[in-house]
């Protein structure tokens, strides 16, 4: 392995990272297209505040930016408020229209600019190592690598800070605000950490990565465990998993580093969908079949314990009637019956069905529950 | 209770409005209903009461043929799923409806009368009148081209019967009518019902307040998963059937829970109105 | 004005592109309408971003730049993107915010991945692929728009046909069911026929920015209308008015992309109809929010004034200076209000800022205590 090539991992690593933490709680909170939205609107904060300095390093860009996705977050609250328009609408109507204004200023005014609408899409991860920090002289590594590292820190530190906070305002909104911890700061605190981390991965990786970043790990880590710390720690790791599967497939087929990684975040949660050891399609549908004869049993059960000792007694406890009572297939209903009498649930008498104590039990048991 | 009776036996109400036999549903192979039967006689105000998760939703929604039982089947006047469609109608919840959606009172009502056009084929100036003969048997003929967000919330729930009626339904379903509604509306709502069964309409009703189930209705089905009891107000609606139904948590209907009566020796005691 | 007017019938350029924008628009704000209103706003998001490796997958495949094969392409992946979202939610815990945006991310990463393949081919002809991720109206040509016009007017017909059925499934599934429709499959349909709208677009607006053109033109025209069938041809109208101006802009003017340039018409459009709209602008709730506030002011200095002159004998002959109002707490506005009664006749300026009632402010006064002390009772 090269060095650029460590060193890109390395940063897809670190922003991975870093995208996963305020991602957990965007998914938890539902408002995981937020993050689309900010991802995109972000770029026009980031051109104004060019125009503004005439220096893509300047720090201003990136606060500018980060200012643009908090204030794409209230336009969306704003336009929801008046009553005229639902959420999702507005959402649909903020982000296009900021991020139309940021693409249009670039191909009017910033031509030939490092700056351009391709990048900012998807971002030229394949560069990065190649834009070094130079501190006194001395080369210490990616610019980028810093910057999300720093990121990283910033936002470890304020999961870990706030971890109560976040908690209670994602869970119980108005319990936080009985408590006294405003969910409306917890939320535009979360909204400014995203932006910030959207401004920072933005330049790295491009807008669409940042999405598939912060929604693909932890929507994958929340089928895999119920605890939210759980939760943040899986996903950083299945978000780190995915830049660096996503970098070596990119790598064999010489395509789009970004593209790849987040196609990864994509196949992670797939497999975590069908794989996860409880919520997992397998296991669901093993469990299902499991529990469709568990369940016909006890509909027999029931049904016998329902019309045991009852006129129509001759008629609901023929084997033959329960196809069409219980709206069961013939050859189904034979089965349910002989699974029933194998585990000595019913006997046959006189040609009706008829409870034994285990099948009066199990009737019983379920009818309580 | 003898109006119920008389209700049932009256020739030509022979067939039960609505017969349910060994209904059981199940969500993702978990019971909400269990064996349930039911046979509710035509031109009766019936309530569904049971506690939180007993299925009463869902018991409405199978009589409404909009989910697949798990066993049993649901007869209306006689005819099972599918073929009874159009005869039974449904007030939905409040909370359930898009008020802000673009339609007028005309537009909603007129949609009862899209059943029996079928495929394709638009309402025109019969559609449009018997749904404008609906509006005014709820009194709202002078609202027709409101909005429906414009409207007060028993206004609301008199669209939605209009819409029932329009559709010439004989069963009517509402789930929870008096939910967020002040008491005049409720009243109303109660006259309105009233005003239904008197034309030989079947009324189904979701209901939580036990208080008011013996003002309001003649018939009542007590649910918990199972069915616990269904018959005539007067002979069901019994305090030994409503601990069945509800566990301990009955405790609020007897005017004083120090003194009230032990449930061990007040058979047959009636909730209190 | 005159000189374009007269390029969009001749120049064929121009004409093309402002056809080509008009067809888009239609389709995309009339089918738009019912999606904004089945709340599938974002959902028109991810079928646009999820036709980016359905057009490359076409190419790649057919090795054509045929409209229609890209078209079948991107219906095709938007599709399976809806599908997607609708198991995911349906299978697993997952919300269909986080649905949405993990098939948006995923389907378009996989769309940049096939881009990166076409850009390596020999053959030229990947050149304007690019042109579907910001539209670029100006390479359009007769025959696509023919294309596109053919695909949105089967689209537009088929909901035509079905008008009441649909919406009858936008208000209300469940009713839909109860009076015998198949519920699932019209709403198959229904969303399939959004993905061919949204896929007529691709080719101007691009498919990051598509999703714009389904929910703007919906929800300007739904401030104009209550009615469902004024607000579906209204929305296409505003649609495709976006799409016309915003092409037109674009191609007189140099290195612009059409797809920020139409968006940025329909949020105009949008803005426009939110604030002034007959009934439901803003502009206009504003106003009159404001004419309430004021009368509530100038009635509460009417009866400060009536409190403050009733202690005397003949409450129409003394007069009261304003700081004595200010400092019952009318506070700022009660110059304002003041010159309202004024203007009311309801009283009468007595010295430089002394003010008293008349005796029509007398009255009114007595009146308006007698209606309060009314209310009070009955409540």
């Amino acid at each position: 392995m090269t060095a650029p090539q460590l060193e890109i991992q390395a940063i897809a690593v670190v922003t991975a990272i870093a995208c996963a933490m305020p991602g957990v709680f965007l998914v938890l909170r539902r408002m995981a297209m937020l993050s689309d939205a900010i991802s995109h609107s972000i770029l026009l904060g980031i051109v104004l505040a060019f125009f503004a300095t005439r220096d893509l390093t300047s720090p201003w860009l990136v606060f500018a930016a980060a200012v643009t996705g908090v204030a794409t977050v209230s336009l969306v609250e704003l336009l929801q408020r008046t009553g005229r328009v639902r959420e999702d609408a507005a959402i649909g109507l903020v982000f296009p229209a900021l991020f139309s204004a940021g693409v249009i200023l670039i191909s009017r005014h910033a031509g030939g600019v490092h700056l351009d609408t391709d990048a900012v899409l998807m971002g030229e991860l394949a560069f990065a190592p190649f834009d070094r920090l130079v501190v006194a002289g001395r080369d210490v590594g990616p610019r980028a690598l810093w910057m999300m590292g720093g990121i990283l820190a910033l936002n470890g530190l304020l999961t870990a800070v706030f971890h109560k906070e976040l908690k209670l305002a994602t869970f119980d909104a108005g319990l936080a605000a009985a408590l006294g911890f405003a969910p409306a700061a917890v939320h535009y605190g979360l909204m400014s950490v995203v932006s910030l981390t959207a401004v920072g991965a933005f330049d790295a990786v491009g807008a669409i990565l940042v999405v598939a970043l912060m929604i693909g790990p932890p929507a994958a880590a929340y089928l895999l465990t119920d605890r939210l710390s759980a939760m943040i720690g899986l996903s950083a790791l299945l978000g780190a998993v995915a830049a660096v599967a996503g970098y070596w497939v990119a790598h064999a087929l010489d395509a789009s580093l970004a593209g790849c990684m987040a196609v990864m975040t994509g196949a992670l949660f797939a497999l975590a969908l069908l794989l996860a050891p409880e919520r997992g399609l397998l296991v669901a549908a093993r469990r299902r079949q499991r529990q469709r004869w568990d369940f016909a049993l006890a509909m027999l059960a029931i049904h016998l314990a329902q019309h045991e000792g009852q006129p129509d007694e001759h008629v609901e406890c023929l084997p033959d009637h329960l196809s069409d009572h219980l709206r069961w297939a013939p050859d189904f209903a034979a089965r349910v019956v002989d699974l029933a009498r194998r585990r000595d649930l019913v006997v046959e008498r006189a040609g009706l069905l008829a409870l034994t104590e285990a099948g009066r039990d199990l009737a019983r048991a379920a009818m309580v529950r | 209770m003898n109006r119920a009776i008389a209700a049932a036996e009256r020739p030509g109400a022979a067939t039960p409005a609505i017969e349910v036999s060994d209904l059981t549903v199940a969500y993702r192979e978990r019971p909400v209903l269990w064996d349930v039967d039911l046979s509710v006689p035509s031109g009766i105000l019936m309530a569904i009461v049971g506690p939180n998760g007993a299925g009463k939703t869902t018991l409405m929604k199978a009589i409404l043929g909009l989910i697949r039982p798990a066993a049993g089947r649901v007869l209306v006047h006689g005819r099972p799923g599918g073929e009874q469609r159009r005869l039974v109608a449904y007030v939905p919840q409040r909370g359930s409806v898009d008020w802000d959606f673009p339609t007028t009172v005309l537009d909603v009502v007129t949609m009862g009368t899209y059943g029996a056009l079928g495929w394709v084929r638009r309402p025109g100036r019969r559609e449009r009148e018997r749904a404008l003969a609906a509006i005014a048997k709820v009194g709202m003929q002078d609202f027709v081209g409101r909005q429906i967000s414009q409207l007060s919330g028993g206004q609301q729930q008199r669209v939605f019967l209009a819409r029932a009626l329009a559709q010439d339904a004989q069963v009517f379903c509402m789930d929870e009518p008096f939910q967020g509604v002040d008491a005049r509306t409720e009243r109303a709502i109660v006259a309105l019902l009233q005003d239904l069964r008197a034309a030989g309409r079947t009324v189904v009703v979701v209901h939580h307040d036990l208080q008011t189930v013996p003002e309001y209705f003649d018939w009542v089905t007590l649910l918990n998963v199972r069915r616990i009891a269904s018959g005539p107000v007067a002979d069901v609606f019994t305090e030994r059937n409503l601990r069945l139904a509800y566990g301990g948590r009955v405790a609020f209907l007897a005017r004083d829970p120090g003194s009230g009566p032990d449930p061990a020796t007040s058979e047959g005691g009636r909730g209190r109105a | 004005m005159g000189a374009i007017l007269h390029d969009l019938v001749f120049d064929y350029t121009l004409r093309t592109v402002a056809l080509g924008s008009a067809v888009l628009g239609l389709a995309s704000g009339a089918l738009g309408a019912l999606a904004m209103l089945r709340r599938q706003s974002l959902l028109g998001d991810v079928i646009s971003h999820a036709a980016l490796p359905g057009v490359a997958l076409a190419f790649l495949l057919t090795g054509s730049k045929a409209p229609l094969a890209l078209v079948a392409g991107a219906g095709v992946a938007g599709w399976v993107a809806t599908l997607a979202v609708g198991g995911i939610v349906r299978a697993s815990r997952v919300k269909s915010d986080a649905a949405l945006g993990l098939a948006l991310s995923v389907f378009f990463g996989a769309g940049l991945v096939l881009l990166t393949f076409i850009q390596r081919r020999p053959d030229a002809a990947q050149a304007g692929l690019d042109k579907f991720l910001f539209g670029q109206a100006a390479t359009l040509l007769a025959a696509d728009v023919a294309t596109m016009a053919a695909l949105a007017a089967v689209a537009l017909a088929a909901l035509a046909v079905l008008w009441k059925e649909f919406k009858l499934l936008a208000f209300d599934p469940d009713f839909a069911a109860i009076l015998g429709y198949p519920t699932r499959r019209l709403d198959v349909l229904l969303t399939t026929l959004l993905v061919v709208a949204i896929a007529t677009g691709l080719q101007t607006v691009g498919v990051v920015l598509m999703s714009a053109m389904i929910v703007a033109p919906a929800a300007a025209a739904r401030q104009w209308t209550d009615r469902l069938g004024r607000m579906v041809p209204l929305a296409g109208l505003l649609g495709a008015l976006a799409g016309v101006a915003g092409a037109v802009l674009s191609s007189t003017t140099a290195r612009l992309s059409t797809g920020p340039v139409i968006v940025l018409c329909a949020t105009a459009i949008v803005l426009v109809s939110l604030g002034f709209a007959p009934r439901r602008g803003l502009a206009w709730q504003a106003l009159r929010q404001e004419r309430a506030r004021r009368r509530l002011r100038s009635e509460t200095v009417l009866i400060d004034l009536y409190r403050l002159a009733a202690q005397h004998e003949r409450p129409a002959d003394v007069a009261h200076a304003r700081a004595v109002l200010r400092a019952m707490g009318t506070g700022a506005g009660s110059r304002r209000a003041l010159a309202d009664l004024e203007a009311r006749g309801l009283v009468r300026r007595a010295g430089r800022d002394d003010w008293s009632l008349t005796p029509a402010g007398v009255a009114a006064a007595r009146a308006h205590l007698a209606g309060r002390d009314d209310a009070e009772v009955a409540s």
